[in-house]
Parts: C-alpha cells; structure tokens; sequence
C-alpha cells in the first residue's frame, strides 16, 4: 500500500525561546532546525507498513524550500517520493495546511497515484494547532484516527492503539484513512549511508497550492514571564537530606 | 450560551472540566454543558455549582463506545440547538480531538490550549505554542469561537453563587459514516497508560544524571516512600532505560502534582512544558545553572546517586 506522511520543519529549541524582532514567529537563526518526535515516529510507521505490504511512501511537507533538508531525512530512512508544497507556512493557518495538503492527494489519485493512508504528527510541535490532521480527513471525506501509538492493517481496516483516559484505546477506521500519530510506539531508524546517498539523488516534487491562505489568526507571540521566585537552595550533597524531609513534610507530602 | 463539553470520571466532574468551566465564564454568563455518553442527573448538581444552568445529555447506544465523529456530531447538535456563541472543551486529547471535528463540521477556526480572554468583543485570546514554552495572541473571529482550555493554565474555582442546573436529553441524529472510525476496545491497566503518573501529588523525576537502566533504584525507593508516581525525561524513554508512559514533556504527559522531585534532569523547554504546573518544584541536580535548578522553587546541589539514598534514609528514620 502507498502511504503519504506529512512532516513540517520546526525550529530546534532546547534552551531558552527568542522572538523576532516584530514578534510573530521564533527566531530560529542560532538554533537549528528539525521535525518533532511525533512525526519522526509517523515517518516510521509509514515505512513499516509500505515494507509490509509491498507498497512505497511519499513525504510531503508545506513550507518553504529549506525544508527540503527535512524531506530528505526522511528519504534518506526509507520514503521514496517526496513533494514540497511551496508556502510561506507562517501565513497558513491549519486549514490552510490541510487544504494545500488534500489537493496535492486528490492531484496525485488523478494521476493514479492513490493513498490508502495519510499519517501526520498528531500535534505541530510549534503551533500546536492539533486539528490538521482532523482537517485533512474531512477535506478528503476519510475517517481519521488520532494520537496513534502504533497501528497495524487489518484487511481492509486500520487499527491503531492510543492513550485514552481510562487505559489503551484500539480503534479502528476503514481504509482508506488518515491517522496522527505520536511518539511512544515506535523507535525512529537512523539513515543509512546507502540511504542517504540515496536521497540525495530523488527529484523532488514542487507544487504551488492554488487558493490563497486565510490565515492563522496569529497577532503576536509573547513570552510568558520568568518564574518569580528566586530558587531557596536547601544545601549541597547528602548533608540537605534533613532539610529536604523538613521541607516535604511541610508541603504535607510526607505524613 | 456558551457551551462546555464535560469530561466525567466515575462519579466527578474531571478537573480539567472544571477548570474550562471556570474559563467559560469570562466569556459571559449563561453557561451550559454536554455530557455524553453517560447520565448527567449524577452531575447536575457539580455543574450547577460552577454556574451552569442546563446539561444536555447525550445518551444511545452509537455513543456508548468512543466515535470522535458522533460526538463532534452532538457537539454540533448543542450548539445549533442553542444558538451558543462559544463551545468549549479541555485541552486534553479528547478534548482537542472532538473540538476539532466540530470546527471543520460547522466550517470555523479553533484555537487549542487557550489560557486567557484577551478581549471579548472582538473575540482574542492567548493560547499555549511550543508546548507552553511561548504563548500566541490569536484573533478567534469565526462564530461560533471554538476553543480548548490548557489543563492547569488556571485554578478551578465554583461559581460565587450556584445556580439550579436542570438536565435535558438531547436528541442526535446519527449518520453511520460518522461510526466509521471509532474505538472498538480499551485495555485498562496500571502497565498500559500514564493515569497514575497525571493524577499522582507527588512525582518524582528522573534524567540522564540516572546514568543507566540500572540507576533507578533510589528514585523508585523514593517513589515508594512518598506514595507518589515516577516520571523521566526524554532522554531516558530515547535511550530504551525506561517506558514512554513515564515520559513527562511536550510530546509526554503532562503533570501537575503537588511536589516534582526532578533529579539529574537538565529542564529542556519541551520537559519544562510538562511539569511548570507543579505546585512546588525541588530540583536535585549537580549543575546548580541547569534551566531545571534555576526555573525551580527548591533545589539541592548535588549527585542523585548520594543526595537520593540519602533522602530515603532520613525518611526512613523519621517514620522509625
């Protein structure tokens, strides 16, 4: 089966975040950039279930051409196609995303290229829209299934397992369907050499999407003020056990 | 009316409801909620309390189980019911999930994990990004507004005064392709999912200072001790020492006990987006600049390997 796995090129912050100067996105110029863990798994999954099934996987990511370096690093662990729909992603909001997304698989199932799976990261690890995916189903009249784990086919089902409130939820939808996915479930290979010389040779595919962005909503990005306390210290090595059972026993957690 | 979809659990209004119904009503006064799949009389007297005046119940067999959709699909019954101006859910990944259905369904914007009314009229509200690390002001100008509540942005406080909430079962009419995708079991168990770990008071962490698979030894004890829950870092779930399920962070589970213990973790934002709802924080680390020392309310300087044991000593002695 073909799986189609949407990735989006995040800034990589580990230390503190910075803004530009006019406030409306993160100022990535000394940190690097990456995808997050959630779709580093999807990428994973999707390689899993075309290596099972005969089938092949194509990435696909919304942004500018500097994502390109993403698209590749997942050639280089086992996509073989992949196609940059080229956007300024700031001025997307998610249905943007979504809609930019469904028009390149129903332009590719035109050309007999169809998917019987389209996974995504469940949640953006900048915006944090958590809804894409949900949008993406509905654009292309798909069930979806969210916050997968891990997932499996089932004849012509998908079964996922995700975190409910009250323990593991399995689930299930009929292909074909969409399904977010977050880390957990699955380790994320690392590239081959053979891999990523490999994708370095695959032609990628760019598209220009046809109707203009509504937007995000975004007005500014602020950031939330430092913890206002200063830090008490309650000594250094073994000698702070006494203060720190003084101190659990005055938050009343140790009785 | 400004609609809240309540999450219950046994025979409570969860907190995080709680928590979106004290949100609710600084975007106006007639408040309702929907319940689904289960009574809501049991709760009537809950919601009332946080100023809700009607529950609409949602009950039938297509919603016994879990369908994203069906229940989007009643959400959207609710509010095209009552005219609502606003429905609201929690920032929980039940949440988010039905509230993004609803917004596609009824062709609107939805803002996730939103922490403050910036203003009313237009509507605009601050929402968690990056995990919580920033915040973005976002213009929710579609009606109805549709928006989830980040978990533990505020305290859930009842209503000044209570209001007599009165429970009407609300009829949906269910389209099959709506079933398609749905949830056909659910595995119950401690080894399986990270209640424990989000519902504990007391949490103690654990990171790359552990050293090994075999360096959990103490914090567990400790655990023990304290009757409390043990959640790790990234690098730990990364490098195969402990399960996911015990990963608190951005793409973990997010907590906020009443104590956080992190020891020999550094406090990446994606960590820090996970445990900054902690009521108290006591940070054990050697490096007294690391983000998680200088963010925390306590902290001791030094190996977790000695201050540890230690800890689990004195407590020992002390309960004799």
């Amino acid at each position: 089966m073909d799986v189609l796995v949407c990735i989006k090129r995040v800034p990589e912050i580990a230390g503190a975040v910075t803004l530009t100067d006019d406030s409306m996105a993160v100022d990535a110029r000394h940190v690097g950039y990456t995808v997050s863990p959630h779709e580093e798994c999807a990428v994973e999954l999707a390689v899993q279930v075309a290596k099972a099934t005969d089938g092949s996987v194509t990435v696909l990511s919304v942004g500018t051409d500097d994502a390109i370096q993403q698209l590749r690093d997942a050639l280089a662990v086992g996509c073989s196609a992949a196609v940059l729909v080229e956007a300024d992603a700031d001025r997307y909001g998610p249905a943007d995303v979504a809609a930019a997304v469904a028009e390149v698989v129903t332009a590719h199932e035109s050309q007999g290229r169809s998917y019987g799976l389209v996974l995504l990261g469940n949640d953006a690890a900048d915006t944090g829209d958590f809804q894409v995916g949900i949008r993406l189903a509905y654009a292309l009249g798909r069930p979806v299934l969210t916050g997968a784990a891990t997932l499996e086919l089932e004849g012509d089902r998908v079964v996922t397992r995700a975190e409910g409130p009250e323990g593991t939820e399995v689930s299930e939808a009929p292909l074909p369907a969409v399904v977010t996915v977050v880390e957990g479930g699955v380790e994320p290979r690392y590239p081959s050499v053979p891999g990523r010389m490999k994708a370095k040779r695959v032609q990628v595919e760019t598209v220009t999407p046809t109707s203009s962005p509504t937007g995000s909503g975004r007005m500014r990005l602020k950031l939330p003020p430092p913890p206002a306390s200063e830090v008490e210290v309650l000594g250094k090595g073994a000698d702070a056990a006494p203060a720190v059972v003084d101190l659990l026993e005055r938050l009343g957690v140790l009785r | 009316m400004i609609l809240v979809l309540v999450e219950t659990l046994g025979d409570e209004v969860v907190e995080v409801s709680r928590e979106a119904l004290t949100f609710a009503r600084e975007l106006g006064d007639d408040l309702g909620a929907i319940v689904i799949g289960g009574q809501a009389a049991p709760f009537a007297e809950q919601l009332g309390g946080y100023g809700v005046r009607e529950v609409l119940e949602v009950t039938g067999d297509p919603f016994s189980a879990y369908a994203p959709a069906v229940w989007a699909a009643a959400v959207q019954t609710a509010v095209q019911q009552t005219g609502a101006s606003a429905v609201l859910a929690t920032g929980t990944p039940r949440g988010n999930e039905i509230l993004a259905h609803v917004a596609c369904r009824l062709g609107v914007a939805m803002a996730a994990n939103v922490v403050a009314v910036d203003s009313r009229q237009p509507l605009q509200v601050s929402r968690q990004v990056l995990g919580g690390a920033a915040m973005e002001e976002m213009s929710l100008d579609t009606s109805p507004a549709v928006l989830s509540v980040a978990g533990h942005a505020l305290e859930a406080q009842p209503a000044a005064e209570a209001t007599a909430c009165s429970v009407r079962a609300l009829e949906v009419t269910v389209d099959e392709r709506d079933l398609a995708a749905r949830v056909v079991r659910t595995e119950v168990g401690e080894s399986a999912d990270s209640g424990t770990l989000k519902s504990a008071k007391v949490v103690i962490g654990a990171g790359r200072g552990a050293g090994g698979p075999d360096g959990f030894n103490d914090v567990l004890e400790l655990t023990e001790l304290l009757n409390g829950a043990l959640g790790v870092s990234r690098v730990v779930t990364s490098l195969g020492w402990r399960p996911h399920r015990e990963q608190v962070g951005q793409t973990g589970s997010k907590i906020a006990p009443d104590v956080y213990i992190p020891c020999g973790i550094s406090g990446a934002i994606q960590h820090w987006a996970g445990c900054s709802s902690a009521k108290a924080i006591l940070a054990i680390n050697t490096d007294a600049d690391a983000p998680m020392v200088t963010k925390a309310h306590y902290a001791v300087i030094g190996d977790m390997h000695e201050v540890v044991p230690a800890i689990n000593a004195e407590i020992r002695r002390r309960k004799g």
